[in-house]
Parts: C-alpha cells; sequence; structure tokens
C-alpha cells in the first residue's frame, strides 16, 4: 500500500508540473540567497580578522558557499526535468536518473539541516578566537612601529568606535597594560621613572584609556587620563558616571554582532531547506504520476501519484534487506576467492 | 515638407510601438529611481539638519519625489497607448488624448532640466547654510543642559568622527571658543580664573579640542590638549605634527559628501531627460504612421511617419503667429467692449 497516494488526470498533472516548476525557480533564487550569505559572513570575518589574531575559522562560511552553489545547480536541473516532464519523448530521457536525483536531493537536504545547526552551535568556538584575539590586540596597541602590527592601534580604535565599547570585558582592561608606547615616554622625567618602577614587569601602567573608549552623548567633555581620581577633576565621581566613556566591553559587542549574524544566517538556511523538502517531495509526485499512466499511449488517461512506494516501514525493511544483501555479496566473493586459492 | 520623415510598412509599425513599449516601461523604472533618489536625499539632510541650523531648503529633494511621481504615471500612460497602438479600434479611441498628451511630456521634460540646473545651483546655498550651521553648533557644543541643544555635543561629535574633520574651516576653530561647560570648571580655581579674565568676553578659552578630533590612525596616543605647547609633550612639535587630529575643516568635508550626492543626481536626471524625450519622439513617429495609412481598412499598407509636419523653421513661424492672433483676439474683444460702453 502506497503511502499519500493522489490520484491525477491530465490538467492536474500539468498544473502539478507547472507548480513544481516555478517553486524550482524560486528555490534557484534561494541557493543564491544562501551564496551570497557565505560570502557576507566570510568578507565579515576577514575584515575584522586582525583582532582575532588572523586564526578565525572560515569553516563555516565555505560550507555555506558551496551548499549554495549545490542547490543552485541541482534546482536548476530539478526545474529542467519539471519543464521536460509534460513531454512524453523529453521526460523519456529523464527517467532513468530521476531515482537517484531524488535519492541525492534528499541527502542534499539532510546536508542543509546539519548546516542550519553548525550555524547555531560555531559561536562557541568564535567566543574563544574572539577573546584571546582582544587580549593580544590591546596588548599590540602601542606598536605602532613593529612591522606586522602598526595598524592594530588603527584598527582597535575604530571598532571600539564602531562597536561603542571599550577594553575586553570593560574598561578596566586597559589600566593592566602599557598603551603608550616607550617612544613618547620621557625617561628622564620623575613621575614616569616612579610609574615603571612601580611594577614587576617596569610596564608604564596608568588609570586612563584611550580616546576611542570616549562617549560623544557624554554632557561633559571626555575624561580619559586619571580616571579613579576624584579630586583630579571638578565634580566628578568615577563611581556614580556612566556616560563618560563606553561601559561595554568588546568581547560581548563583537559576539553579539557575529551571533546576531550567524542566528539570521541560520534561521534562513531553516526556511531555504523546507522549501528544498517541499520541491523534493513535488518532483517525486511529478515522476510517480507521469510513471503510473493506465494507458501509457494516451496522454490523457488517469494516473497515481504517491511519496512512498509501500509503507515507512516496509521502505525500511527493504533498504536494511538490500544493504545486508550487498555486504553478504562482498563476503561471498571473499569466501569464493579463499577457496579458489587453497584449491589452486 | 516633414520634418525627419521615415516610411513604414506593418512589420516596422509593430516592430516601433514594441520597443516604444519597452522604453516607456524602463522609464518607469527610471521614475521610481528618481522618486527614491529624492527620498534618500531628503533623509540625509533630515539626519544633518542640526548642524545645518534647521534652516536647510527642501526644494530639490521634494521637486525630485514630485518628478519622480509624474514620471511614473506619464510614463506607464504612455506605454498603455503603444500596447494599444497596434489594435486600431482601440487606437482610435486614444488618438484624441494623443496631442495633449505629448505636450505634457514636453513639460515635463522642461521640468527635468529646470530640476537639473538646480541640483547644480543649490550646492551654493547648502555651503552656505553649513558654514552659518557649523559656526553656531561649535558655539553651543558645551550647552549640554540647553532644551532645544542638549544633543549638539553628541551631533557634532559624531559628525567629526564621521566625516575625518575637526572645526568649520580647520581645528584652530575650537580655540576660539569655550567649548566646556561651566557646570563642569572650578570657578575657585586660580588657573581658571586667570584663563576667564584674560580674554574679554570672560570665556574659558584654551588650545585643545575635543576628542572626536583624533586621528584613529596615529602612531601616538591622541594629544588633544596643549596642542601650540611644545613642551608639554615628549617629542612633539606641533608644526609637523601631521597625524595626531584631523587637519580637514568640516565645512569642506561635508560639502563634498553633499555636492557628490547632488552631481550624482544631476548626472541621472540627464540621463533620464535624454530617455524621456527619446520616448516622446518615438510616439510621435508611431501615431503620425497609423495616422497617414494609405488605406485605413488594410492594415498592412505602408505609411509615413515624421517628427515635425512641415519643416522646422515653418512650425515656429506657425507657432509664433498663433501667439500673436491670440494676443490680437484678447485686442480685438477689448476694443469690442469699448464701444459698447461709449454708445450706452
Amino acid at each position: 500500500m502506497a503511502l499519500l497516494v493522489v490520484k491525477f488526470d491530465l490538467k492536474k498533472r500539468v498544473k502539478l508540473a507547472q507548480t513544481v516548476w516555478f517553486m524550482y525557480w524560486f528555490a534557484v533564487l534561494a541557493g543564491i540567497l544562501v551564496l551570497s550569505l557565505g560570502l557576507f559572513f566570510k568578507i565579515e570575518l576577514r575584515k575584522r580578522s586582525e583582532l582575532m589574531d588572523n586564526n578565525e575559522s572560515h569553516f563555516l562560511p565555505n560550507v555555506l558557499i558551496a551548499m549554495g552553489l549545490i542547490a543552485c545547480g541541482i534546482n536548476a536541473f530539478g526545474g529542467k526535468v519539471c519543464y521536460d516532464s509534460l513531454d512524453p519523448t523529453k521526460f523519456a530521457k529523464w527517467k532513468p536518473m530521476l531515482k537517484t536525483f531524488l535519492v541525492f536531493c534528499m541527502g542534499f537536504n539532510a546536508l542543509l539541516v546539519v548546516t542550519a545547526l553548525l550555524c547555531f552551535v560555531m559561536r562557541i568556538p568564535f567566543q574563544f578566537t574572539l577573546a584571546e584575539g582582544l587580549k593580544n590586540g590591546m596588548k599590540f596597541y602601542k606598536d605602532t612601529d613593529t612591522p606586522g602590527r602598526c595598524y592594530m592601534k588603527r584598527t582597535l580604535d575604530l571598532m571600539q568606535i564602531e562597536f561603542r565599547c571599550c577594553g575586553n570585558d570593560n574598561y578596566r582592561d586597559w589600566f593592566e597594560i602599557q598603551w603608550v608606547s616607550n617612544r613618547y615616554l620621557d625617561f628622564s622625567a620623575k613621575e614616569v621613572k616612579d610609574r615603571i618602577g612601580s611594577n614587576v614587569d617596569g610596564q608604564y601602567l596608568m588609570d586612563g584609556v584611550p580616546f576611542s573608549c570616549c562617549n560623544p552623548s557624554s554632557p561633559r567633555p571626555c575624561i580619559q587620563y586619571q580616571m579613579t581620581n576624584n579630586s583630579a577633576h571638578y565634580s566628578y565621581d568615577h563611581y556614580t558616571e556612566e556616560l563618560n566613556v563606553w561601559r561595554r566591553g568588546c568581547r560581548d559587542a563583537l559576539l553579539s554582532y557575529y551571533g546576531g549574524i550567524m542566528n539570521t544566517i541560520g534561521a534562513l538556511v531553516l526556511l531555504v531547506t523546507m522549501l528544498e523538502v517541499a520541491v523534493t517531495v513535488g518532483l517525486q509526485y511529478v515522476d510517480t504520476s507521469l510513471s503510473t499512466l493506465a494507458n501509457p499511449e494516451d496522454m490523457e488517461s488517469e494516473s497515481e501519484g504517491f511519496l512512498l512506494e509501500k509503507t515507512v516501514k516496509e521502505t525500511f525493511t527493504d533498504i536494511m534487506a538490500k544493504m545486508k544483501a550487498m555486504g553478504k555479496g562482498a563476503k561471498v566473493e571473499e569466501g569464493g576467492e579463499e577457496g579458489v586459492a587453497t584449491v589452486s | 515638407m516633414p520634418f525627419l520623415s521615415l516610411k513604414f510598412n506593418l512589420q516596422k509599425r509593430v516592430k516601433l510601438a514594441q520597443g516604444l513599449w519597452m522604453l516607456y516601461w524602463l522609464a518607469v523604472i527610471v521614475g521610481i529611481i528618481l522618486f527614491s533618489l529624492g527620498i534618500f536625499f531628503k533623509v540625509e539632510l533630515r539626519k544633518r539638519s542640526e548642524i545645518m541650523d534647521n534652516n536647510e531648503s527642501h526644494l530639490v529633494p521634494n521637486l525630485l519625489i514630485l518628478v519622480g511621481l509624474l514620471s511614473c504615471g506619464l510614463n506607464a500612460f504612455g506605454g498603455k497607448l503603444c500596447h494599444d497602438s497596434l489594435d486600431p479600434q482601440k487606437f482610435s479611441r486614444m488618438k484624441p488624448m494623443l496631442r495633449p498628451y505629448m505636450l505634457l511630456c514636453c513639460g515635463f521634460n522642461a521640468l527635468l532640466l529646470l530640476l537639473l540646473l538646480l541640483c547644480f545651483l543649490m550646492q551654493f546655498a547648502v555651503y552656505l547654510t553649513l558654514a552659518e550651521g557649523l559656526k553656531n553648533a561649535i558655539r553651543f557644543y558645551k550647552d549640554t543642559d540647553t532644551p532645544g541643544r542638549c544633543f549638539m555635543k553628541r551631533t557634532l561629535d559624531m559628525t567629526q568622527i564621521e566625516f575625518r574633520c575637526c572645526g568649520n574651516n580647520n581645528f584652530r576653530d575650537w580655540f576660539e571658543v569655550q567649548w566646556i561647560s561651566s557646570r563642569y570648571l572650578d570657578m575657585s580655581n586660580d588657573v581658571v580664573k586667570d584663563r576667564v579674565l584674560s580674554n574679554v568676553e570672560g570665556k574659558y578659552l584654551m588650545d585643545s579640542v575635543p576628542f572626536s578630533c583624533c586621528n584613529p590612525g596615529s602612531p601616538r596616543p591622541c594629544i588633544q590638549h596643549h596642542l601650540t605647547n611644545n613642551s608639554a609633550h615628549y617629542d612633539y612639535d606641533h608644526r609637523t605634527e601631521e597625524l595626531n587630529i584631523w587637519s580637514r575643516g568640516c565645512r569642506q568635508a561635508v560639502f563634498s559628501y553633499y555636492s557628490g550626492i547632488m552631481n550624482s543626481i544631476g548626472t541621472f536626471i540627464l540621463n533620464s531627460y535624454f530617455e524621456v524625450a527619446g520616448d516622446v519622439a518615438g510616439l510621435k513617429y508611431l501615431s503620425t504612421a497609423l495616422e497617414t495609412m494609405a488605406d485605413p481598412e488594410n492594415p498592412e499598407c505602408e505609411s509615413e511617419g515624421w517628427l515635425l509636419e512641415k519643416g522646422f523653421k515653418e512650425t515656429l513661424a506657425d507657432l509664433l503667429s498663433k501667439v500673436k492672433t491670440f494676443g490680437r483676439a484678447n485686442q480685438v474683444e477689448e476694443g469690442g467692449a469699448s464701444p459698447d460702453v461709449a454708445a450706452t
């Protein structure tokens, strides 16, 4: 007993073929969408790879690009098959390939689901790459004369301005590293010598932040130096001051930005998967309705379309039996060869 | 002798009508683009109306929106005309509307030319508004507690960061205004009192700039205070230092942005002018070709299409004489009216 049987006459078959053809072209557009989403994500990662230690994994965007290209190809082919399905001579050309094509489509749909899951899961390793990269970024902020790192300051400043964040977790991260290059420190000044002598690593640490941490919405001009010293500024209390510098950490800001991109892409890939499943089902119906014509010569005869030839359980047992037969076939071949070897 | 006449047979007429129909639909898309350009320009002006004293002229974007809508309507009607022109019944219904429609299109073209001229001329107005607005913005930078001006600081900071500029003409404009609110000045401090008393207006002036003037591309942390005092900073010469703060003035920067937008819009208007002119010429050829059919019952007969019925000079002389008779008719009426009055 076939699964989900539907009766078809000529008009219904024509309508089905046209609808599925239309859906296939829609699915080609969806494939292009997936491709461009992959490209967009790749570019976004490349733009800020300096902040991720040039170590970020491009696995996800590459997979998206590949899936987009395959989707375009499969759907264009499926559309062509649907277009030709109304002409018996043309359809006879495609008929032998259809079964394998449909199995391939199902495999592709499963891969799409896996890709969507990846989009949601890859956030976690990304978090670690980002934390490590930002920590190093801040360490190398002052090295504007070291080849390979001379643009770190500019990149970090522009990022803090664009994402409205300061430091890794918060602005106090800047207090723990020396972010002023030694070239601009007067080592003959007493104050400088005191500061450097006051810590084990000999670094010039201060309770100040770079200008890119400043919040333009603050009603008073930005206080970036001597931030924890209330008496250094008039009418200033660093415990209650909220608008002076950005309070958010850059790791949070970047993670929520990229996390948002990945979630959106994951949701869109799920929608595309649903569309692909629909067109696969449609093509199966087109194929079966044309194969079960009551009178193969008469195009106007009735036919039946179904999803599976037998019920789900029977189809499953069939597949298992086929796999076992394939396994036994291989064993018999080996046994036969050994028998021949011992005899000779 | 008709001006620029061409011979037409049925095939040529059909081809002309089809080609013209496509051109008209292209012109509808051009109209939609003009409409969206108008909206984009209006939004851009609104975004920065605060630094233009809320005084900027919205003439050009409003006209663009109007022209875009008109263009859509006119060209859609023209497309319908072309579509119906191949059916003699429908065409005879449309025939009386043709002449006023073509005159309307010519008027619309004149409007396009006017808009083109405005796009290039209004740039002067934008420049002057910008100069005045920025001067006031710098003056009101500190008034973050005055209703109506409390966001001026944020707007100006974001403008300087986004357009990479400082001050009106250059960074020295900041030396001439007090940009720190008196709320954050310790009036009991001697240094503050000296500065305030040192100038006629009692303003707290200093050789410093806000943080938004800082250039992230500078290799050293930003120097915003004591800019002209070389001894206040280690290894610093304000005459040779180039990368520390943005050297461009905001008037120049913002003006070149708007000027770029207006020039691009002007170029696009010029293109659409030529397109509409081409459409009107094509429609004239089509209508004359359909009117001068040798045998109205036989659609396959030859016909002639032209641009003007008489030569160019003769048409001009005709128009002038029409205008004169119109004027004389008015005078005759007045003359006729006054003898009546005199007689009674």
